[in-house]
């Protein structure tokens, strides 16, 4: 199985392509054969995070997997969204945190001391629960983060603005009117902007907080099938406490109960056949 | 490469602006500090000269002579206080309990904004209205019945305008109270049974009395240092006030009125940096004290 | 039954005379107005605000208040820069840069509520020592300084109420795009602008109203100054000084000062709260 991925990589130039029968030999494979597939993009060791004195995080240990939907899934309350700010370090905005571990992103420490934070931030984007349009054109939300990172020409800028509302599926609605504010836009059509400004600084990873709970149905459903779309450049990780949105989307799925990781394993194991039996009585809505 | 310089330069910038941003933060929260030590630094040469408390008992103000006695203008400076804060706390007290607890939103939205207007409007301004409206009525029309002769330039005028001065500060500062208070309260003391104003009586009020202690000390505090307006209207004669009708001098109005002799006669501008020292740690400390009070409150509600 | 009826009265009782008190607090604001308006319209005229006065502001009968009205006009303008260039980073570092619930903002914040209560008076005579100091005499600078000090609290304190109140997820939204914390200042400023505008709405009628700070400090003249060392008038000196004048058409000058002071303070009192509103719309 793996001499044939490995010889996958060699025929398929094309990303697109390469992923698609990627993905249709690891629908057969089993295990943590994804995890060998995309090798690991983030990796957690040992993280424990405390704020205001209180435990969050224990003991926290994961892999997210390159070029696939991670699902982190679980109760409410369970850490999912701290974990998911001490990947892009927002989490020390806050006073009284204190972190301890590991977080490696392409093997390197983000909490080492040479690394920007800039830097970091600007390989993930974030998506968070409610869209968050910054006050001004919906051309200069977009451009707002390339021209931070020194692009300035004109020209180019056009060309990034179209190109990633186009990924965002945002272009055909909004080409008319790219210089009106991006809060007359409706709360779906802000949240592809959301991401789609997100895409426009290169990221590699995008992480979704709840991405689409304040979204109404059918702008939800674009934004999922925006991240199946986009699963083939980027590794994409979701928070979610929507079960159904997990086993519509995920490739790999990560159950957290109370601060610490349960379960991890590729998403058609853990739905069909969860080893622990906590995963289990969540799945099965016990508790929620 | 040419990322990795820009990066340089943006990181540089950021350095530079944090580190001015965190020393203009510090130099600012030197001020205070800066302020007093200038004070008392300009009222040293009265300090030397004679004891603290000898110039704060002292009755007798005759810079020519070289006697400095702040008592008169000390107790001038208490009756106005002591009677603005009697005129406008059971007013704003009642207002406030009615615009909070009773008043159709309707009647907020009208009267509020009145509150602000009251607020913007400035003290030189209520000093001409004092001219204007309260010294004719109080020396025609009030004065007759109790005392022989008053000009109207009295403790009651000055007592009356600073009143009305320092209502919108209170009444906005005790609205803030009432609605902090949880609503639970109210509920659970209405589904006993209790009325409108038994709640407010055994509960609003008493849940919320440190709190509206703290905005009687900080309107105290807002009378006490209040200058042009008192001046106007109060009669200024340094003598201890004996009745409602007499003139009074007070503290503020007593360095404003002398700024333009004072460098010609000797400790005569130390002593009225001296006064400007007492107003302004005597007012530091009402503030910070009732502050600290307001902030803790709102932390417990916020709850 | 008796026992519930007592309890009826007396809450009529009571509200009867909160009415009362609200009432009251309303009226007297209108007796000020009208005072302030019976007394100085008609005295107004065109010259009194297209002239300055001649024979001196004291004694001479001739002439108007351009002198006042034009100072006041530096003083706030020039007082306002100062206090925004001061002010903002100073509330943009505790809102940006320092973590929420950090003891230095909690610090400052107290700390400039506090300096919010200190007289103008004080800092008049604390802007008087510093003349001194300098060897600067009373002057247009002297004024500007001693007023920028006065209404720092001021700006801080309204600013920092705007910009607590941006949503943190905008500020993460910016940040996560990988720019630095002065970068994101720019949209922050941009969410709150209708705020600060009316922050500094408040600071134009604190500034322009007030007179015990530039008493000590800015001197006062006939003539509009024409270099930062000048002596210069202000509206509420104006009425302050004239109003102590024992001739009658120089009273009247006090008073058309003092309505048209409290014309400029109506109308800034109401122009804040129509951008307060506006703010408030726009907010995400």
């Amino acid at each position: 199985m793996i001499q044939n991925l490995l010889r996958v990589e060699k025929y398929f130039d094309s990303p697109t392509e390469k992923l698609q029968v990627m993905r249709e030999t690891l629908n057969q494979a089993s295990g943590d054969l994804i995890l060998k597939a995309h090798k690991p993009h983030i990796s957690v060791r040992n993280l424990n995070v405390y704020l205001a004195k209180k435990h969050i995080l224990k003991n926290v240990s994961l892999d997210i997997p390159d070029k696939a939907i991670t699902c982190i899934i679980g109760p409410s309350g369970c850490g999912k969204t701290t974990l998911l700010k001490t990947f892009n370090r927002l989490l020390q905005n806050s006073v009284d945190v204190k972190i301890e571990g590991d977080v490696l992103v392409d093997g390197e420490n983000i909490h080492g001391k040479e690394v920007e934070v800039e830097s970091i931030r600007k390989k993930m984007g974030l998506l968070s629960q409610r869209p968050c349009p910054l006050p001004m054109s919906i051309y200069d939300n977009i451009a707002y983060g390339p021209r931070i990172h020194g692009i300035r020409r004109k020209k180019t800028l056009n060309l990034m603005v179209e190109k990633y509302l186009r990924e965002a599926g945002l272009w055909d609605e909004v080409k008319d009117r790219l210089k009106s504010p991006a809060t007359s836009l409706s709360i779906g059509q802000q949240q592809r902007l959301c991401l789609a400004r997100g895409l426009a600084v290169k990221p590699e990873i995008i992480l979704g907080d709840e991405a689409t709970s304040a979204l109404d149905p059918i702008s939800s459903k674009k934004i999922e099938e925006l991240f199946v779309k986009l699963r083939d450049q980027y590794s994409i990780v979701l928070v979610t406490h929507t079960l159904r949105q997990a086993r519509r989307i995920a490739d790999y799925v990560i159950f957290m109960y109370l601060g610490e990781v349960i379960e991890a394993a590729p998403a058609s194991e853990i739905f069909s056949n969860p080893k622990e039996k906590l995963t289990k009585e969540y799945l099965d809505g016990y508790f929620s | 490469m040419n990322t990795i310089r820009y990066n340089k330069y943006r990181q540089a910038k950021e350095f530079l602006i944090r580190h001015i941003m965190l020393l203009l933060t510090l130099v600012s929260l030197t001020f205070a500090i800066l302020i007093g030590i200038s004070l008392y630094y300009k009222s040293v040469p009265i300090l030397d000269h004679q004891s603290i408390w000898g110039l704060l008992s002292g009755s007798s103000w005759r810079p020519l002579k070289g006697e400095f006695g702040f008592f008169p203008f000390i107790m001038g400076t208490l009756w106005v206080t002591i009677l603005a804060v009697i005129i406008s706390l059971p007013l704003c007290l009642l207002a406030a309990i009615y615009l909070s607890e009773y008043a159709h939103p309707y009647i907020k939205k009208i009267v509020f904004p009145m509150i602000d207007v009251l607020a913007g409007i400035p003290p030189v301004v209520y000093g001409v209205w004092g001219i204007l409206a309260v010294v004719p009525f109080i020396s025609e029309k009030l004065a007759p019945h109790f005392v022989e002769f008053s000009t109207g330039y009295s403790i009651l005028a000055g007592g009356i305008v600073l009143a009305i001065m320092i209502i919108p500060l209170m009444i906005s500062v005790f609205i803030e109270i009432f609605d902090a208070l949880p609503g639970g309260l109210r509920e659970a003391s209405l589904s006993l049974g209790a009325t409108n104003w038994q709640t407010i009586k055994k509960v609003v009020l008493r849940k919320s009395f440190p709190g509206l202690a703290a905005a009687v000390v900080l309107a105290i505090s807002r009378a006490f240092g209040e200058t042009i307006a008192v001046l106007m209207v109060c009669g200024n004669v340094s003598e201890v006030p004996k009745s409602l009708f007499d003139p009074a001098y007070p503290l503020p109005a007593l360095i404003a009125n002398n700024y333009g002799e004072m460098m010609s006669i000797p400790l005569y501008d130390a002593a009225l940096m001296l006064s400007a020292l007492l107003l302004f740690v005597i007012i530091l400390a009402f503030n910070a004290i009732s502050r600290l009070v307001l902030i803790r409150i709102e932390r417990n509600f916020a709850l | 039954m008796r026992h519930i009826r007592i309890k009826r009265i007396e809450e009529k009782i009571f509200k009867g005379l909160m009415i009362v008190a609200t009432l009251a607090i309303v009226v007297s604001l209108f007796l000020i107005i009208v005072a302030i308006v019976r007394r100085g319209l008609p005295v107004m005229s065109w010259d009194m605000i297209s002239k300055i006065p001649t024979g001196g502001f004291y004694l001479g009968k001739e002439g108007g208040l351009l002198n006042a009205i034009v100072g006041s006009l530096y003083i706030v303008v020039g007082s306002i820069s100062l206090g925004l260039f001061f002010s903002l980073p100073i509330v943009l570092y505790i809102n940006l840069y320092l973590p929420e619930k950090s003891r230095l903002a909690q610090f400052t914040r107290l700390s400039f509520d506090v300096l919010f209560g200190i007289p103008s008076i004080v800092y008049g005579a604390f802007g008087f020592t510093i003349m001194v100091y300098l060897g600067i005499r009373t002057s247009l600078l002297a004024g500007i300084l001693t007023v920028t000090m006065l209404i720092i609290p001021i700006l801080i304190r309204s600013i920092d109420e705007v910009i607590r109140r941006v949503p943190k997820e905008m500020k993460d939204a910016a940040l996560s795009l990988g720019a630095t914390r002065s970068e994101i200042i720019k949209p922050i400023l941009r969410q709150v602008a209708p705020g600060i505008v009316t922050a500094i709405l408040l600071s134009v009628g604190r500034g322009i109203g007030d007179a015990a700070s530039v008493l000590f400090t800015a001197g006062y003249t006939d003539s509009i100054p024409t270099s930062l060392s000048q002596p210069v008038a202000t509206l509420p000196l104006a009425i302050f000084f004239q109003l102590s004048s024992p001739i009658a058409e120089v009273q009247d000058r006090a008073y058309a000062a003092a309505l048209i002071l409290t014309v400029i303070v109506l109308i800034l009192s109401i122009a804040a709260r129509f951008y307060s509103r506006k703010f408030s719309k726009n907010k995400i």
